[in-house]
This record gives C-alpha cells, sequence and structure tokens, in this order.
C-alpha cells in the first residue's frame, strides 16, 4: 500500500501480512507511518495504491463502520457520556444484537477486565489503567478479526504500563484474536509480540521475531533504533572461511565476523556490536579462535543500578560496554576512570551491516 | 497600618449605581401607591391589575411565540455553524464565514433594525410576528453558535471515530454520541437565544408590525401613556425569567461535559 498526505508519503509502498491469531508490531519512531498503517487498516484512511485483503476478502472499499475491525485508540475515546457498562455495549447495540446477549457479553468482559464493579461508573470517575481496559472491552466485545491498538499504553505512568502489558498479553492468550499493536516503545512490542515491523518514513525496514531484530538486524536504522549499538565502519579483507570473514576497522585494528551477508573482500562494511556483547577486564584476555581483544581506556564510567555503561577510548573509537552486576561490593579490582583496560567479543556477536553510513 | 476605607466605598457606590435602581423598581412594584414612591405597605395589586390587562396577555402571548420559534431556529442553524466553522481548515473564506457570524455581537443594534426594516420592507415582507422572529434569529444565532464553537474546541473528535469503528452509520453518531456530548454548551444556547429574544427592544421596535407588539414593546408604550406601578411589576417579571434563564445557561456551559 501507499498513502501520501501532501508531499508527504506516510506509507511508502509497503507489503505486510499478518497471521491468523498473533501478536503483530508495527515498530517506529513518530512519523514513520505506523498509525497510518493502523488507520488503513481500520478504514479512516484510504491508501493511494494498494488493497487491504482480511481473510482472502478485498476490503479496501469498506467504510469503518462496515469492517469486522476494532480499534484501541490512544486518547481511549470512551464516550464520556456514557457508564461502563454503556461504553463495551455500544458495539453489540449497534449491531441490533437482542437485549439479553448484549448483557451476557457485557458481563463477560467486564470479569475479563477485572471491573464488573466498576459497571455504572462514568470514564471520568476511573484512573487511567481502568479507561484503558474499558476501551480494549469494548473493542474485544465485538469479536473483531483484528484488535487495532494504537500506543494504548502511551498516557500510562511506567509502573502502570507494565502491569497493563502483562493483561493485555494475558487477554491476547485467552481471546485468541489477531493483535495489530502500533508502538514507539521496543520495551513494550519486544515483550508483547510474536513478530514485529519496523517502520522509519513510511517504509519497513525488517520484520521478524524480537529477538531476531535484536539480535540480527538488516540495517543500520534497526541496529540503531532497537537497543544501544556500536558502528564501526570498515573493509573487508578476506573471508577464508565460508562464515568467517576478516575485517580492517579504520582507526582499531583487524577484527573478526561472522558472514551472513556473503560479502566479499574489498567490501566497505560496517560492523555493529551490541554493549552487553563485549567484555571488559583490567587483564589482557587469553587469545582464542574469533575472538577480538583490543585494548582501551576507560573514559566514562555510568552507574546504572543493575549493570554500569563504560565509555572507553579504542584506537579512533568511542566504545559503550554494558556490564552486569554479578556481584558489587566485592568487586576486588572495580574499572574505575582512566584505567587502562581490555575489552573482547566474540566474532559471532557482531554483525555487519551493508550499505549503510554510521548512524552515530 | 490602618487600611484604607477608599476601595469599599468606591465598591459600595458602583454597586449601589448599578442596583440600586432595580431595586427600588421591584421595590415599587409591590407598593399599591399610585404616584409617589413613599412606601405604603406591601401589596400585589399591581401584578393582579396587570394579569387583568388584555394587551399585556397578549404581548406576552407574542413574545413567547416568538422567541420559542427563535430559539428553535437559532439552535438548529447556529449549532450547524459552530460545526463547519470547526471542522473545516482556516482557510480565508473559513475567516470571512467567522466575521460574519461573529459581526452581529458587534455591530450596533440600531443599525441591524433599520437595516432589517428597509431590507424587509424593500422584499414586501409585511410586518409582524414573522419580520420579528426572522429579525431576532439574525443575532441569536451567532450567541448559539458561539457557545457551541467554545464546547466543540475542546472536543476529542477521536469518539466519533470510535463510535464508526464500532459499526454505528453517521444518523447515529449523530443522536448518541454529538448531540449528547455537545448538549451543554447547545442548552446554554438555546436559554442565551431564548432570553436575547424575550427581552430585545430596539431590533424588534423597528421590525414589529401593528398588532405584533411583544413585551418590551408594551412596556414601552404602556410609559408614554402612563401607567408606572403596572410598568413595575411587568419589569419585575421580566427580569425574574431573563435572570433565571441567564444563571442556567452559565451553569449549563460551566458543567463538565
Amino acid at each position: 500500500m501507499s498513502k501520501r498526505f501532501g508531499a508527504v508519503r506516510a506509507v511508502d509502498d509497503v507489503s505486510l501480512e499478518l497471521k491468523k491469531g498473533e501478536f503483530f508490531s508495527l515498530l517506529g519512531p513518530s512519523g514513520c507511518g505506523k498509525t497510518t498503517m493502523l488507520r488503513l487498516a481500520a478504514g479512516f484512511e484510504v491508501p493511494d495504491a494498494g488493497r487491504v485483503f482480511l481473510d482472502g476478502r478485498d476490503i479496501t472499499d469498506l467504510p469503518p463502520n462496515k469492517r469486522p475491525v476494532n480499534t484501541v485508540f490512544q486518547s481511549y475515546a470512551l464516550f464520556p457520556h456514557m457508564t461502563v457498562r454503556d461504553n463495551i455495549a455500544f458495539g453489540l447495540t449497534v449491531a441490533k444484537r437482542p437485549k439479553r446477549e448484549v448483557r451476557d457479553e457485557v458481563d463477560r468482559m467486564l470479569r475479563l477486565i477485572r471491573m464488573e464493579d466498576q459497571a455504572d461508573k462514568k470514564p471520568d470517575q476511573l484512573s487511567g489503567g481502568q479507561r484503558q481496559r474499558v476501551a480494549v472491552a469494548r473493542a474485544l466485545v465485538n469479536r473483531p478479526r483484528v484488535l487495532l491498538l494504537d500506543e494504548p499504553l502511551a498516557a500510562l505512568d511506567l509502573k502502570l504500563r507494565q502491569k497493563m502489558l502483562i493483561e493485555l498479553d494475558l487477554v491476547h492468550d485467552e481471546v485468541g484474536i489477531t493483535f495489530l499493536y502500533v508502538t514507539h516503545d521496543q520495551a513494550e512490542a519486544m515483550s508483547l509480540s510474536d513478530r514485529i515491523a519496523v517502520m522509519d518514513g513510511g517504509r519497513i525496514e525488517q520484520v521478524g521475531a524480537p529477538a531476531e531484530i535484536y539480535e540480527s538486524p538488516r540495517t543500520g536504522f534497526v541496529a540503531a533504533f532497537i537497543g544501544d549499538t556500536n558502528f564501526l565502519e570498515g573493509r573487508v579483507r578476506e573471508c577464508p572461511e565460508a562464515d568467517y570473514c576478516r575485517l580492517e576497522i579504520a582507526g582499531l585494528g583487524e577484527a573478526a565476523s561472522f558472514n551472513d551477508r556473503q560479502v566479499r573482500p574489498e567490501q566497505a562494511v560496517v560492523l555493529s556490536v551490541r554493549p552487553e556483547k563485549i567484555h571488559i577486564a583490567h587483564d589482557r584476555p587469553e587469545d582464542a579462535p574469533r575472538r577480538n581483544g583490543f585494548p582501551a581506556e576507560v573514559e566514562d564510567v555510568i552507574y546504572l543500578g543493575a549493570s554500569t555503561k563504560y565509555w572507553v577510548r579504542a584506537g579512533d573509537h568511542r566504545v559503550q560496554v554494558l556490564r552486569q552486576h554479578s556481584r558489587y561490593f566485592y568487586d576486588d579490582r572495580p574499572i574505575r576512570w582512566k584505567d587502562r583496560v581490555w575489552i573482547w567479543w566474540h566474532a559471532d556477536d557482531g554483525f555487519m551491516l551493508e550499505g549503510v553510513k554510521s548512524p552515530q | 497600618m490602618r487600611r484604607s476605607r477608599f476601595p469599599v466605598a468606591v465598591t459600595a457606590a458602583v454597586l449601589a449605581f448599578f442596583y440600586l435602581p432595580i431595586i427600588v423598581l421591584v421595590a415599587n412594584s409591590f407598593n399599591p401607591a399610585r404616584f409617589s414612591s413613599r412606601w405604603q405597605g406591601f401589596s400585589l395589586v399591581w401584578y393582579r391589575r396587570l394579569f387583568e390587562s388584555p394587551e399585556v396577555w397578549q404581548a406576552l402571548k407574542n413574545t413567547l411565540i416568538v422567541a420559542v420559534a427563535v430559539t428553535a431556529i437559532s439552535v438548529v442553524l447556529g449549532t450547524l455553524a459552530a460545526f463547519a466553522l470547526h471542522r473545516y481548515a482556516a482557510s480565508r473564506l473559513q475567516r470571512v464565514h467567522y466575521t460574519l457570524i461573529y459581526a452581529p455581537l458587534v455591530v450596533p443594534e440600531i443599525l441591524m433594525g433599520i437595516g432589517l426594516l428597509m431590507a424587509f420592507v424593500a422584499a414586501g415582507v409585511p410586518l409582524g410576528l414573522v419580520t420579528i422572529i426572522l429579525a431576532h434569529v439574525t443575532f441569536c444565532v451567532s450567541f448559539v453558535a458561539m457557545t457551541v464553537l467554545g464546547r466543540l474546541q475542546d472536543f476529542d473528535f477521536s469518539v466519533v471515530e470510535a463510535a464508526r469503528d464500532l459499526g454505528a452509520g453517521w444518523g447515529r453518531i449523530v443522536r448518541k454520541v454529538l448531540v449528547p456530548m455537545l448538549m451543554p454548551g447547545i442548552a446554554a444556547g438555546a436559554l442565551l437565544a431564548f432570553t436575547l429574544s424575550v427581552d430585545d427592544f430596539v431590533i424588534t421596535f423597528f421590525v414589529a408590525g401593528p398588532g405584533a407588539t411583544t413585551l418590551p414593546l408594551r412596556i414601552y408604550s404602556m410609559i408614554k401613556f402612563g401607567a408606572p406601578p403596572m410598568i413595575n411589576a411587568l419589569s419585575t417579571l421580566l427580569l425574574a425569567v431573563t435572570v433565571t434563564a441567564v444563571l442556567a445557561s452559565r451553569r449549563l456551559s460551566r458543567s463538565k461535559r
């Protein structure tokens, strides 16, 4: 599909297929086109080119009120003049379902969101988390083929967000409906999704399972957007084995890397290494096959509670290294500012990116 | 340090200047004396005389017919105008539209009265209740539009999308979502329109034909022919009606959604 607003290509020739029952996330920075994708699926926007299919049926020309999908809005968009019960019942009443059935279905939903005792309250008497649950129930009660969620947790504070994440996951497991979830928060997408599509500039950069996206990003954007990483620009020197190459990193030295890209000698590449994959110690590591080790000097130490982040200078590069505290108080030689240290990582833990400029 | 009594004195003087005439008028409406303003005991004689006067009843009937019709027409047109003003992007045409809606609030009434009179005469419309209704609608629409527009400004239109998403057609959205949610604004506008129509004098004076006398016009002619105590009673009643309506309107526009 494609969709432009004036000169802006909000969605630029994107193709996407959801599997029945999966929890699928569209992840990207604001303005990447993820919300437009959702609105195209809901029917609030009409694509300039392309079609929308649901169970093999072309629904592109159906207005939102005729599509068997429902939306949980970012602002929840609850009807303020109606009680919780009437809000949830709205869709069923519109569909002219028998009164008795409506009551039973709404009761079932109230149990699911554990708000049986709040049924007669108005939305402004509820907390943020409760409103969010009502918004989910109001959409789910219609048994949509796909539930569309537009940043449903963005308005909540951190603790509540974590709680609602678990609830959403439970609800998804219980109802077995396909969820299309839009978010800019990678932690949300990572913890909930079966698959994630990372979007930028109206295009999909990569689709895959959370671990795949994190451990094996296909583009520099994905590598930089999901989690932290170090980018080291260099050139392929040789690939003596089929699976491994030796790279010349400008201003650092030689490094080995797993080769899943079929790169050739002399090709320019960017080596990306996640901070938690790099080891740091005062002593020089033993030489081992496919281990990349470099001397470095500590420039910054950032204590993060569960871990500490070190910014070290290795050659011409500033490299970030993350180390978990297994024991904090009994660390006999803690690494301090200006210490001379060694950093190293295994060739399997770096990944090469082709044809990208370092985003840093 | 002693605090100056000056501000208190000024406040008292201003309040007296504003409200003393009204208080005197209301008090005198219960005073049976015909000419003097000396208090001769509480009495409802002027109210009784008032209700026995067929002209007053006729004027009251006219006023109510006009006010109800004006309110109904203004609410529909004003609400639609507010929607048009809010929903469509700010273009030059939209600014003109806004100015046109806003103008009747600031144009001098006497100008509106003369203008409308000339228009009706030129168009050959016989003067009567219909012309009064049309004239009142011209400015009441603006008040309704502005009140509803204020309500729309903090209206979250995602509820309209939510209703569509849940399968509702436009008819149902208007009946079940838009109108109930905007009701406080619409009702406040309606009360304002009603009040303005009931006590409008200047414009009505120009466009009322023979036999189409409203209460304010009746009061004026009664002053000319001299029956002051009855006017006091009538004015008091009018005051009670308008104050009630305005208070109700303010309460509605303040209420949360």
